[in-house]
Protein backbone atom coordinates (compact mmCIF):
# COMPACT_ATOMS: atom_id res chain seq x y z
CA UNK A 1 0.00 0.00 0.00
CA UNK A 2 1.31 3.45 -0.90
CA UNK A 3 1.21 6.61 1.18
CA UNK A 4 0.49 10.03 -0.34
CA UNK A 5 4.10 10.50 -1.36
CA UNK A 6 4.10 7.08 -2.99
CA UNK A 7 1.07 8.03 -5.09
CA UNK A 8 2.82 11.25 -6.11
CA UNK A 9 5.99 9.33 -6.96
CA UNK A 10 4.09 6.91 -9.20
CA UNK A 11 2.22 9.74 -10.98
CA UNK A 12 5.51 11.56 -11.58
CA UNK A 13 6.46 8.67 -13.87
CA UNK A 14 3.65 9.80 -16.20
CA UNK A 15 5.42 13.12 -16.82
CA UNK A 16 7.06 13.53 -20.21
CA UNK A 17 9.73 15.90 -21.41
CA UNK A 18 8.23 19.23 -22.54
CA UNK A 19 4.93 18.84 -20.67
CA UNK A 20 3.06 21.81 -19.23
CA UNK A 21 1.32 20.46 -16.13
CA UNK A 22 -1.37 21.77 -13.80
CA UNK A 23 -1.24 20.31 -10.30
CA UNK A 24 -4.29 20.40 -8.03
CA UNK A 25 -4.24 20.91 -4.29
CA UNK A 26 -3.23 18.02 -1.99
CA UNK A 27 -1.47 14.88 -3.26
CA UNK A 28 -0.97 16.36 -6.78
CA UNK A 29 1.18 19.17 -5.35
CA UNK A 30 3.65 16.50 -4.12
CA UNK A 31 4.26 15.31 -7.70
CA UNK A 32 6.59 18.28 -8.21
CA UNK A 33 9.02 16.65 -5.74
CA UNK A 34 9.54 13.57 -7.94
CA UNK A 35 10.19 14.84 -11.49
CA UNK A 36 12.15 12.08 -13.25
CA UNK A 37 15.78 12.92 -14.01
CA UNK A 38 16.60 14.16 -17.49
CA UNK A 39 13.20 15.66 -18.35
CA UNK A 40 11.97 19.25 -18.30
CA UNK A 41 8.40 20.09 -17.32
CA UNK A 42 6.75 23.41 -16.42
CA UNK A 43 4.10 23.73 -13.77
CA UNK A 44 1.11 26.00 -14.33
CA UNK A 45 -0.95 27.33 -11.45
CA UNK A 46 -4.33 28.69 -12.47
CA UNK A 47 -4.08 31.83 -10.34
CA UNK A 48 -1.64 33.10 -12.95
CA UNK A 49 1.86 31.62 -13.07
CA UNK A 50 3.69 29.33 -15.46
CA UNK A 51 7.08 28.00 -14.45
CA UNK A 52 6.38 27.53 -10.76
CA UNK A 53 9.40 26.64 -8.61
CA UNK A 54 9.81 25.24 -5.09
CA UNK A 55 8.63 26.91 -1.88
CA UNK A 56 10.80 29.91 -0.94
CA UNK A 57 13.51 29.79 1.70
CA UNK A 58 12.41 31.13 5.07
CA UNK A 59 12.39 34.93 4.97
CA UNK A 60 12.33 35.13 1.18
CA UNK A 61 8.57 34.69 0.79
CA UNK A 62 6.65 37.27 -1.23
CA UNK A 63 2.94 37.86 -0.51
CA UNK A 64 2.47 38.65 -4.22
CA UNK A 65 3.78 35.28 -5.42
CA UNK A 66 1.52 32.36 -4.51
CA UNK A 67 0.04 29.23 -6.08
CA UNK A 68 -3.63 28.28 -6.42
CA UNK A 69 -3.49 26.72 -2.94
CA UNK A 70 -2.53 30.21 -1.65
CA UNK A 71 0.92 28.90 -0.64
CA UNK A 72 3.98 31.09 -1.10
CA UNK A 73 6.09 29.87 -4.04
CA UNK A 74 9.08 30.82 -6.18
CA UNK A 75 9.46 30.91 -9.95
CA UNK A 76 11.92 29.18 -12.27
CA UNK A 77 13.97 30.86 -15.01
CA UNK A 78 11.61 31.39 -17.96
CA UNK A 79 8.55 31.80 -15.75
CA UNK A 80 5.70 34.19 -16.53
CA UNK A 81 2.76 35.80 -14.73
CA UNK A 82 -0.61 36.51 -16.33
CA UNK A 83 -4.23 37.31 -15.50
CA UNK A 84 -6.93 34.74 -14.70
CA UNK A 85 -8.58 34.89 -18.14
CA UNK A 86 -5.26 34.20 -19.87
CA UNK A 87 -4.63 31.39 -17.40
CA UNK A 88 -7.88 29.67 -18.30
CA UNK A 89 -7.26 30.24 -22.00
CA UNK A 90 -4.18 28.06 -21.49
CA UNK A 91 -6.39 25.45 -19.86
CA UNK A 92 -9.53 25.68 -22.03
CA UNK A 93 -7.45 26.03 -25.17
CA UNK A 94 -5.65 22.76 -24.33
CA UNK A 95 -2.21 24.31 -24.17
CA UNK A 96 -1.66 22.57 -20.83
CA UNK A 97 -0.71 18.94 -21.51
CA UNK A 98 -1.61 17.23 -18.26
CA UNK A 99 -3.91 17.91 -15.33
CA UNK A 100 -3.42 16.05 -12.06
CA UNK A 101 -6.11 16.51 -9.44
CA UNK A 102 -7.70 14.92 -6.41
CA UNK A 103 -11.23 13.51 -6.23
CA UNK A 104 -13.86 12.33 -3.79
CA UNK A 105 -15.33 9.92 -6.36
CA UNK A 106 -14.52 8.67 -9.86
CA UNK A 107 -16.98 6.63 -11.93
CA UNK A 108 -16.14 3.81 -14.34
CA UNK A 109 -17.11 6.05 -17.29
CA UNK A 110 -14.62 8.77 -16.25
CA UNK A 111 -17.05 11.06 -14.38
CA UNK A 112 -15.48 12.88 -11.45
CA UNK A 113 -16.91 14.47 -8.29
CA UNK A 114 -14.68 16.61 -6.10
CA UNK A 115 -16.32 19.91 -5.20
CA UNK A 116 -19.36 19.50 -3.02
CA UNK A 117 -20.98 17.29 -0.39
CA UNK A 118 -24.59 18.55 -0.21
CA UNK A 119 -25.48 19.92 3.23
CA UNK A 120 -21.98 19.25 4.56
CA UNK A 121 -19.16 20.76 2.60
CA UNK A 122 -19.49 23.46 -0.02
CA UNK A 123 -16.17 25.03 -0.80
CA UNK A 124 -16.67 25.50 -4.51
CA UNK A 125 -15.16 24.08 -7.65
CA UNK A 126 -12.39 26.66 -8.09
CA UNK A 127 -10.77 25.88 -11.43
CA UNK A 128 -11.54 22.15 -11.37
CA UNK A 129 -14.55 22.28 -13.73
CA UNK A 130 -12.62 24.26 -16.35
CA UNK A 131 -9.68 21.86 -16.02
CA UNK A 132 -11.63 18.62 -16.34
CA UNK A 133 -13.85 19.93 -19.16
CA UNK A 134 -10.86 20.87 -21.28
CA UNK A 135 -7.73 18.87 -20.51
CA UNK A 136 -6.93 16.04 -22.88
CA UNK A 137 -5.08 14.08 -20.25
CA UNK A 138 -6.46 13.95 -16.72
CA UNK A 139 -4.97 11.83 -13.97
CA UNK A 140 -6.71 11.56 -10.61
CA UNK A 141 -4.62 11.11 -7.47
CA UNK A 142 -6.58 9.82 -4.50
CA UNK A 143 -6.93 7.14 -1.85
CA UNK A 144 -8.78 4.07 -3.12
CA UNK A 145 -11.35 4.19 -0.31
CA UNK A 146 -12.80 6.94 1.90
CA UNK A 147 -12.44 7.23 5.68
CA UNK A 148 -15.40 4.92 6.17
CA UNK A 149 -13.61 2.29 4.06
CA UNK A 150 -16.00 2.66 1.12
CA UNK A 151 -14.76 2.54 -2.46
CA UNK A 152 -14.17 5.86 -4.24
CA UNK A 153 -14.07 4.08 -7.64
CA UNK A 154 -17.74 3.67 -8.42
CA UNK A 155 -20.22 2.55 -11.06
CA UNK A 156 -21.79 5.99 -10.84
CA UNK A 157 -20.82 9.03 -8.75
CA UNK A 158 -23.20 9.77 -5.86
CA UNK A 159 -21.94 13.33 -5.28
CA UNK A 160 -22.56 16.35 -7.56
CA UNK A 161 -20.33 16.03 -10.62
CA UNK A 162 -17.35 18.21 -11.50
CA UNK A 163 -17.09 16.82 -15.03
CA UNK A 164 -18.33 13.99 -17.23
CA UNK A 165 -16.38 11.30 -19.12
CA UNK A 166 -13.09 13.06 -18.55
CA UNK A 167 -10.75 11.09 -16.25
CA UNK A 168 -8.21 9.01 -18.16
CA UNK A 169 -6.23 7.41 -15.37
CA UNK A 170 -6.50 6.97 -11.60
CA UNK A 171 -3.54 6.40 -9.30
CA UNK A 172 -4.46 5.35 -5.76
CA UNK A 173 -2.67 3.93 -2.74
CA UNK A 174 -3.60 0.47 -4.11
CA UNK A 175 -3.42 0.58 -7.89
CA UNK A 176 -3.01 2.30 -11.24
CA UNK A 177 -6.20 2.11 -13.29
CA UNK A 178 -7.06 3.25 -16.79
CA UNK A 179 -10.58 4.45 -17.55
CA UNK A 180 -11.75 2.55 -20.64
CA UNK A 181 -15.08 2.31 -22.49
CA UNK A 182 -15.80 -0.83 -20.48
CA UNK A 183 -14.70 0.25 -17.00
CA UNK A 184 -11.56 0.56 -14.85
CA UNK A 185 -8.73 -1.47 -16.34
CA UNK A 186 -6.26 -2.55 -13.67
CA UNK A 187 -2.78 -1.70 -14.96
CA UNK A 188 -0.61 -2.05 -11.85
CA UNK A 189 -0.88 -3.06 -8.21
CA UNK A 190 0.83 -1.17 -5.36
CA UNK A 191 3.64 -3.09 -3.65
CA UNK A 192 2.17 -5.80 -1.42
CA UNK A 193 -1.41 -5.38 -2.69
CA UNK A 194 -3.13 -8.33 -4.39
CA UNK A 195 -5.55 -8.22 -7.33
CA UNK A 196 -8.23 -9.58 -4.98
CA UNK A 197 -7.71 -6.69 -2.55
CA UNK A 198 -8.04 -4.15 -5.37
CA UNK A 199 -11.18 -5.93 -6.59
CA UNK A 200 -12.67 -5.82 -3.07
CA UNK A 201 -11.98 -2.09 -2.75
CA UNK A 202 -13.40 -1.22 -6.19
CA UNK A 203 -17.18 -0.84 -6.54
CA UNK A 204 -17.06 0.10 -10.24
CA UNK A 205 -16.43 -2.44 -12.96
CA UNK A 206 -12.83 -3.67 -12.77
CA UNK A 207 -11.20 -5.23 -15.81
CA UNK A 208 -8.39 -7.65 -15.04
CA UNK A 209 -6.38 -8.95 -17.95
CA UNK A 210 -3.62 -11.50 -17.47
CA UNK A 211 -0.95 -11.05 -14.87
CA UNK A 212 -1.17 -7.55 -13.33
CA UNK A 213 2.35 -6.31 -12.52
CA UNK A 214 3.42 -4.58 -9.31
CA UNK A 215 4.32 -0.87 -9.61
CA UNK A 216 7.94 0.05 -10.07
CA UNK A 217 8.54 3.26 -8.17
CA UNK A 218 12.25 3.96 -8.58
CA UNK B 1 -3.82 63.15 -21.14
CA UNK B 2 -7.07 62.48 -19.31
CA UNK B 3 -6.39 62.53 -15.59
CA UNK B 4 -7.96 59.78 -13.46
CA UNK B 5 -6.39 60.57 -10.11
CA UNK B 6 -8.51 61.26 -7.03
CA UNK B 7 -7.31 62.29 -3.58
CA UNK B 8 -8.06 59.03 -1.83
CA UNK B 9 -10.45 56.22 -1.11
CA UNK B 10 -13.27 58.49 0.13
CA UNK B 11 -13.47 60.38 -3.14
CA UNK B 12 -12.91 57.20 -5.14
CA UNK B 13 -15.89 55.42 -3.61
CA UNK B 14 -18.37 58.29 -4.01
CA UNK B 15 -21.64 56.96 -5.35
CA UNK B 16 -21.55 53.47 -3.85
CA UNK B 17 -24.98 52.58 -2.48
CA UNK B 18 -27.01 49.82 -0.88
CA UNK B 19 -28.00 46.91 -3.16
CA UNK B 20 -25.30 47.53 -5.76
CA UNK B 21 -23.26 44.86 -7.53
CA UNK B 22 -19.49 45.04 -7.11
CA UNK B 23 -16.59 43.21 -8.71
CA UNK B 24 -13.53 42.82 -6.48
CA UNK B 25 -10.15 41.66 -7.72
CA UNK B 26 -7.83 39.27 -5.93
CA UNK B 27 -7.13 35.57 -5.49
CA UNK B 28 -7.44 34.58 -1.87
CA UNK B 29 -5.91 37.58 -0.10
CA UNK B 30 -3.40 38.16 -2.90
CA UNK B 31 -4.01 41.36 -4.88
CA UNK B 32 -7.22 42.39 -3.11
CA UNK B 33 -8.27 46.07 -3.02
CA UNK B 34 -7.62 46.46 0.72
CA UNK B 35 -8.29 50.20 0.91
CA UNK B 36 -11.58 50.06 -0.98
CA UNK B 37 -12.81 47.12 1.10
CA UNK B 38 -11.97 48.99 4.32
CA UNK B 39 -13.95 51.99 3.08
CA UNK B 40 -16.96 49.85 2.14
CA UNK B 41 -16.85 48.41 5.67
CA UNK B 42 -16.77 51.96 7.09
CA UNK B 43 -19.67 53.10 4.91
CA UNK B 44 -21.61 50.02 6.07
CA UNK B 45 -23.72 49.87 2.91
CA UNK B 46 -25.89 46.76 2.76
CA UNK B 47 -27.53 44.32 0.39
CA UNK B 48 -24.44 44.01 -1.79
CA UNK B 49 -23.81 41.47 -4.50
CA UNK B 50 -20.08 40.77 -4.68
CA UNK B 51 -18.38 39.09 -7.63
CA UNK B 52 -15.01 37.88 -6.41
CA UNK B 53 -13.11 34.62 -6.80
CA UNK B 54 -13.00 34.10 -3.03
CA UNK B 55 -14.72 35.52 0.04
CA UNK B 56 -11.67 36.43 2.09
CA UNK B 57 -10.93 34.96 5.51
CA UNK B 58 -12.88 35.58 8.72
CA UNK B 59 -11.03 38.73 9.72
CA UNK B 60 -9.69 40.10 6.41
CA UNK B 61 -10.68 40.85 2.86
CA UNK B 62 -14.35 40.32 2.03
CA UNK B 63 -14.68 38.51 5.37
CA UNK B 64 -14.89 42.01 6.91
CA UNK B 65 -18.00 42.81 4.85
CA UNK B 66 -19.50 39.43 5.71
CA UNK B 67 -19.01 40.05 9.44
CA UNK B 68 -21.17 43.16 9.21
CA UNK B 69 -23.71 41.26 7.09
CA UNK B 70 -23.31 43.75 4.24
CA UNK B 71 -23.32 41.09 1.55
CA UNK B 72 -26.60 39.68 0.24
CA UNK B 73 -25.08 37.53 -2.46
CA UNK B 74 -21.62 36.21 -3.33
CA UNK B 75 -20.61 35.08 -6.81
CA UNK B 76 -17.37 33.10 -6.39
CA UNK B 77 -15.53 29.97 -7.44
CA UNK B 78 -14.00 28.93 -4.12
CA UNK B 79 -15.02 29.92 -0.60
CA UNK B 80 -13.26 27.38 1.58
CA UNK B 81 -11.35 29.62 3.95
CA UNK B 82 -14.08 31.43 5.83
CA UNK B 83 -16.12 30.00 8.75
CA UNK B 84 -18.51 32.96 8.95
CA UNK B 85 -19.19 32.60 5.24
CA UNK B 86 -20.03 28.93 5.67
CA UNK B 87 -22.30 29.69 8.62
CA UNK B 88 -24.22 32.40 6.72
CA UNK B 89 -24.50 30.20 3.65
CA UNK B 90 -25.72 27.08 5.46
CA UNK B 91 -28.23 29.14 7.51
CA UNK B 92 -29.58 30.70 4.32
CA UNK B 93 -28.69 34.31 5.31
CA UNK B 94 -26.32 34.57 2.38
CA UNK B 95 -27.11 33.72 -1.21
CA UNK B 96 -24.18 32.06 -3.00
CA UNK B 97 -23.60 31.37 -6.67
CA UNK B 98 -20.59 29.14 -7.22
CA UNK B 99 -19.21 29.14 -10.73
CA UNK B 100 -16.11 27.68 -12.40
CA UNK B 101 -13.07 29.91 -12.01
CA UNK B 102 -12.38 30.24 -15.73
CA UNK B 103 -16.02 31.09 -16.33
CA UNK B 104 -15.82 33.79 -13.64
CA UNK B 105 -12.79 35.33 -15.34
CA UNK B 106 -14.36 35.13 -18.79
CA UNK B 107 -17.71 36.61 -17.67
CA UNK B 108 -15.67 39.62 -16.53
CA UNK B 109 -13.73 39.73 -19.80
CA UNK B 110 -16.98 39.46 -21.79
CA UNK B 111 -18.39 42.47 -19.93
CA UNK B 112 -15.14 44.35 -20.53
CA UNK B 113 -15.08 43.55 -24.23
CA UNK B 114 -18.73 43.89 -25.15
CA UNK B 115 -19.64 40.23 -25.61
CA UNK B 116 -23.13 39.47 -24.22
CA UNK B 117 -22.32 35.78 -23.74
CA UNK B 118 -19.97 32.97 -24.74
CA UNK B 119 -19.83 29.18 -24.85
CA UNK B 120 -17.58 27.23 -22.50
CA UNK B 121 -17.23 23.50 -21.85
CA UNK B 122 -16.70 24.10 -18.10
CA UNK B 123 -19.54 22.64 -16.06
CA UNK B 124 -21.25 20.77 -18.86
CA UNK B 125 -23.17 17.81 -17.42
CA UNK B 126 -23.01 19.26 -13.88
CA UNK B 127 -25.42 21.35 -11.80
CA UNK B 128 -23.65 24.47 -13.09
CA UNK B 129 -25.28 23.82 -16.48
CA UNK B 130 -28.83 23.57 -15.08
CA UNK B 131 -31.19 25.95 -16.85
CA UNK B 132 -28.52 27.10 -19.29
CA UNK B 133 -28.54 26.78 -23.05
CA UNK B 134 -26.21 24.07 -24.37
CA UNK B 135 -24.84 23.57 -27.84
CA UNK B 136 -22.54 21.21 -29.68
CA UNK B 137 -19.52 22.44 -31.60
CA UNK B 138 -17.31 19.92 -33.41
CA UNK B 139 -18.66 17.02 -31.40
CA UNK B 140 -18.14 18.62 -27.97
CA UNK B 141 -20.80 20.09 -25.69
CA UNK B 142 -20.69 23.65 -24.38
CA UNK B 143 -22.87 25.82 -22.15
CA UNK B 144 -23.82 29.44 -22.74
CA UNK B 145 -22.57 31.81 -20.04
CA UNK B 146 -23.47 35.49 -19.84
CA UNK B 147 -21.36 38.58 -19.28
CA UNK B 148 -21.56 40.04 -15.78
CA UNK B 149 -23.33 43.33 -15.10
CA UNK B 150 -21.86 45.33 -12.25
CA UNK B 151 -21.96 48.88 -10.87
CA UNK B 152 -18.39 49.16 -9.60
CA UNK B 153 -15.19 47.19 -10.07
CA UNK B 154 -12.58 47.56 -7.32
CA UNK B 155 -9.11 46.51 -8.37
CA UNK B 156 -5.63 46.74 -6.93
CA UNK B 157 -2.39 47.16 -8.89
CA UNK B 158 1.26 47.48 -7.94
CA UNK B 159 1.90 50.68 -9.86
CA UNK B 160 -0.34 53.06 -11.71
CA UNK B 161 -0.05 56.48 -13.29
CA UNK B 162 -2.21 59.60 -13.45
CA UNK B 163 -3.78 58.35 -16.69
CA UNK B 164 -5.03 55.20 -14.96
CA UNK B 165 -2.53 52.87 -16.64
CA UNK B 166 -1.81 49.86 -14.43
CA UNK B 167 1.09 47.48 -13.82
CA UNK B 168 0.73 44.41 -11.64
CA UNK B 169 3.24 42.34 -9.70
CA UNK B 170 3.44 38.54 -9.55
CA UNK B 171 0.27 36.56 -9.02
CA UNK B 172 -1.40 39.65 -7.48
CA UNK B 173 -2.51 40.30 -11.07
CA UNK B 174 -5.11 37.45 -11.18
CA UNK B 175 -8.68 38.77 -11.72
CA UNK B 176 -7.79 42.46 -11.48
CA UNK B 177 -7.11 43.11 -15.20
CA UNK B 178 -10.23 41.12 -16.20
CA UNK B 179 -12.45 43.34 -14.04
CA UNK B 180 -11.12 46.67 -15.30
CA UNK B 181 -13.76 48.21 -17.53
CA UNK B 182 -16.14 45.32 -16.82
CA UNK B 183 -18.34 47.41 -14.50
CA UNK B 184 -19.92 50.83 -15.03
CA UNK B 185 -17.15 52.42 -12.97
CA UNK B 186 -13.70 50.96 -12.24
CA UNK B 187 -11.76 52.14 -9.19
CA UNK B 188 -8.08 51.24 -9.07
CA UNK B 189 -5.96 51.52 -5.94
CA UNK B 190 -2.19 51.23 -6.30
CA UNK B 191 0.80 50.74 -4.06
CA UNK B 192 2.65 53.40 -5.98
CA UNK B 193 1.02 56.20 -7.97
CA UNK B 194 3.49 57.72 -10.44
CA UNK B 195 3.34 60.74 -12.77
CA UNK B 196 2.20 60.20 -16.34
CA UNK B 197 5.22 59.42 -18.47
CA UNK B 198 7.01 57.34 -15.83
CA UNK B 199 5.56 54.02 -16.95
CA UNK B 200 6.95 52.52 -20.14
CA UNK B 201 3.89 52.28 -22.46
CA UNK B 202 5.20 48.91 -23.65
CA UNK B 203 4.99 47.55 -20.11
CA UNK B 204 1.47 48.70 -19.20
CA UNK B 205 -0.77 45.72 -18.33
CA UNK B 206 -4.10 47.58 -18.32
CA UNK B 207 -4.57 50.77 -20.38
CA UNK B 208 -6.09 53.68 -18.47
CA UNK B 209 -9.21 53.79 -20.63
CA UNK B 210 -10.58 50.90 -18.56
CA UNK B 211 -10.13 52.82 -15.28
CA UNK B 212 -12.28 55.77 -14.15
CA UNK B 213 -10.57 56.64 -10.87
CA UNK B 214 -7.15 55.84 -9.47
CA UNK B 215 -5.71 56.61 -6.05
CA UNK B 216 -2.59 56.02 -3.97
CA UNK B 217 -3.42 53.27 -1.47
CA UNK B 218 -2.16 53.23 2.12
CA UNK B 219 -1.02 50.79 4.79
CA UNK B 220 -1.11 47.60 2.75
CA UNK B 221 -1.07 44.52 4.95
CA UNK B 222 -0.69 42.02 2.10
CA UNK B 223 -1.45 39.09 4.36
CA UNK B 224 -0.14 35.65 3.41
CA UNK B 225 -2.80 32.96 3.73
CA UNK B 226 -0.55 29.88 3.59
CA UNK B 227 3.02 30.74 4.47
CA UNK B 228 4.98 27.81 3.06
CA UNK B 229 8.78 27.79 3.16
CA UNK B 230 11.65 25.34 2.93
CA UNK B 231 14.70 25.11 5.16
CA UNK B 232 18.01 26.38 3.85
Amino acid sequence: MLDKNGIAKRIAKELEDGYFVNLGIGIPTLVANYIPKGIEVEFQSENGVLGMGPFPFEGEEDADVINAGKQTITTMPGASFFDSATSFNMIRGQHVDLTILGAMEVAENGDIANWKIPGKMVKGMGGAMDLVASAENIIVAMMHTNRAGESKLLRKCSLPLTGVNCVKKVVTNMAVLEVTDNGFKLLERAPGVSVEEVQKATEGKLIIEGNVPEMILD
Amino acid sequence: MIRKTVAGVVEATEGVKDNMTFMLGGFGLCGIPENSIAELVKKNIKGLTCISNNAGVDDFGLGLLLQQKQIKKMVSSYVGENDEFERQMLSGELEVELIPQGTLAERCKAAQGGFPAFYTPAGYGTEVAEGKETREFNGKMYILEKAFEADFAFVKAWKGDEAGNLVFKGTARNFNPCMCGAAKITIAEVEELVPAGSLDPDQVHVPGIFVQKIFQGKNYEKRIEQLTVRKR
